[in-house]
């Protein structure tokens, strides 16, 4: 694999529009009024500028998270976990058989540079792809006034457990969290927690649907707690995930309030398989051989879990381990 | 908008739907409150398998065994109310085996930590170094963040989704 040594550089200014054009590598990246353009020598891609900036800095928000994001059937990133692979049509039958397909592999870093370089140009004032279509303006239209509040939310990854001293902190009504209006109608209590003298600060509790509920964005996990190299992560997801997912590894997803439809494809051609409607309560394991993207028409709790053993994806690329987590005997 | 939010528990749910052209035993495709719901108290049943790492179904009804692992463990409950009663472990008390719960022959000798009342959406620390008892006076559903170990209870068979292949 060979790594390319290239960041990201500004190639123009649309004076239409205002936005600016860039080039990473072989790959050159443009916007209009509705769409992102991606070019590169053999071919190009165009993507509608709602799903691709809601793909973009997501991706760069979960650093790249575990294995393919597909920010659609052509486009996306593939995280070797210090580099990144940038690809267009190479998991796509179509180019590929065409031979048009391209993937280049950066540093991690250089990647994330390039996304965020493109996201601050191609965002304007009153939108926010992070949060729900709902909540937020749109990106239609010619460059607007600059977002002055952050524009990345990342992970909010607790070491240990939310909530414990030195770790990260649950949200709360007096730092800017209040309830999302889709679970307004539940009851927030706090768990008692009552320690005899001298293991003051030993026993912890929270209310993770509290912190679920007072989340603002969708599709942005954060870690509540870690077991080993067994996170478990909690998101509120509404409307669509807008990346198609292929992890490079097996894992969990437990429905904890309504309801989510996640499409299945096959990993490498992206040749449909079926869907799963998860409701409730309901667990199921998404295996290391398949796409999924989810859909929530109302605003859901999730609970994903994930083994972030170092080195797995080598296992389950090499055939070591099965694509699929369970021995049925 | 007014939205209605919609949480299962041991006396409703609603399951979802696999359609999948594939084998469905690799999605193992489960529902905690069916599961708690065939289950016997305090049976730790494997709902989640990521190698050795496991979420566990528990059916909490009264008084469970006290028990305690050689890490961190996490508890969520998703339907009713579970008092954890904890009680530190000398360090020559706590489990030396390679992961998971461990049930113990009764409540352990060592001091009194305190207790946590825990209700729907409540996560709960259980941290190595205790030992650790559920109580429920009416049934209640709870997940167990923990490693694959003695008191892990495995058939995937009775509780997944398998289609025509069942």
């Amino acid at each position: 694999m060979t790594v390319l040594d290239a960041k990201i550089e500004m190639t123009g200014t649309d004076p239409e529009t205002g936005y600016s054009s860039f080039r990473l590598g072989s790959f050159e990246f443009r916007r209009d009024e509705y769409f992102a353009h991606v070019t590169w020598p053999k071919g190009s891609h165009i993507i509608e500028i709602d799903r691709f900036l809601r793909a973009m800095v997501r991706d760069i928000g979960w650093g790249f998270f575990y294995g393919w994001i597909f920010f659609d059937d052509v486009f996306g990133t593939t995280n070797h976990y210090g580099t990144v692979d940038i690809f267009a049509g190479s998991y796509d039958r179509g180019c590929k058989e065409a031979g048009i397909d391209l993937l280049e592999t950066f540093s991690a870093e250089a990647v994330s540079e390039a996304f965020t370089t493109i996201s601050q140009d191609w965002i304007s004032e009153g939108y926010d792809p992070l949060n729900a279509p709902l909540e937020t303006g749109t990106p239609i239209g010619k460059k607007g006034e600059e977002r002055k509040d952050p524009l990345l939310r990342a992970f909010i990854a607790a070491d240990r457990m939310l909530g414990l001293e030195g770790d990260k902190p649950v949200r709360r009504e007096e730092d800017g969290f209040p309830i999302n209006r889709a679970f307004a109608d539940l009851d927030y209590d706090t768990p008692e927690i009552e320690c005899e003298p001298g293991f003051e600060g030993q026993l912890h509790a929270i209310n993770l649907f509290d912190h679920i509920a007072r989340s603002n964005v969708t599709w942005n996990p954060s870690i509540s707690a870690v077991t080993g190299g067994n996170i478990c992560c909690v998101t509120s997801e509404e409307h669509m995930l807008p990346v198609i997912h292929g992890n490079d590894r097996n894992e969990w997803f437990i429905q904890l309030s309504d309801e989510i439809h996640w499409n299945i494809a096959d990993k490498n051609t992206g040749a449909p398989r079926g869907r799963v409607v998860m409701r409730a309560g309901d667990v199921c394991a998404m295996p290391a051989d398949i796409r999924h993207q989810g859909f929530a028409p109302k605003r859901a709790m999730l609970m994903v879990m994930e083994n972030g053993t170092p080195g797995l994806e080598k296992r389950y690329a090499s055939g070591e381990l099965p694509p699929y987590p369970v021995d049925f005997g | 908008m007014a939205y209605k939010t919609h949480v299962g528990s041991l006396q409703s749910y609603r399951k979802g739907v696999i359609e999948l052209d594939d084998d469905l035993r690799k999605y193992a495709f489960s529902n905690v409150f069916e599961v708690a719901g065939k289950a016997a108290p305090f049976e730790r049943v494997a709902v989640v398998q990521n190698l050795q790492y496991v979420a566990e179904v528990v059916r909490a009804e009264g008084d469970s065994p006290w028990f305690a692992a050689p890490h961190d463990e996490f508890a969520i409950v998703m339907d009713g109310e579970v008092i954890f009663n904890f009680v530190k472990l000398a360090d020559d008390q706590v489990p030396s085996h390679e992961g998971g719960a461990v049930q113990l022959g009764g409540e352990p000798n060592g001091p009194r930590m305190g207790r946590v009342v825990a209700r729907r959406g409540h996560q709960v620390l259980l941290p190595k170094g205790s030992a650790y008892q559920l109580s429920a006076a009416q049934p209640a559903v709870a997940i167990m963040q923990t490693v694959d170990g003695p008191v892990t209870v495995k058939r995937w068979n009775d509780i997944c989704t398998l289609g025509d292949s069942q």
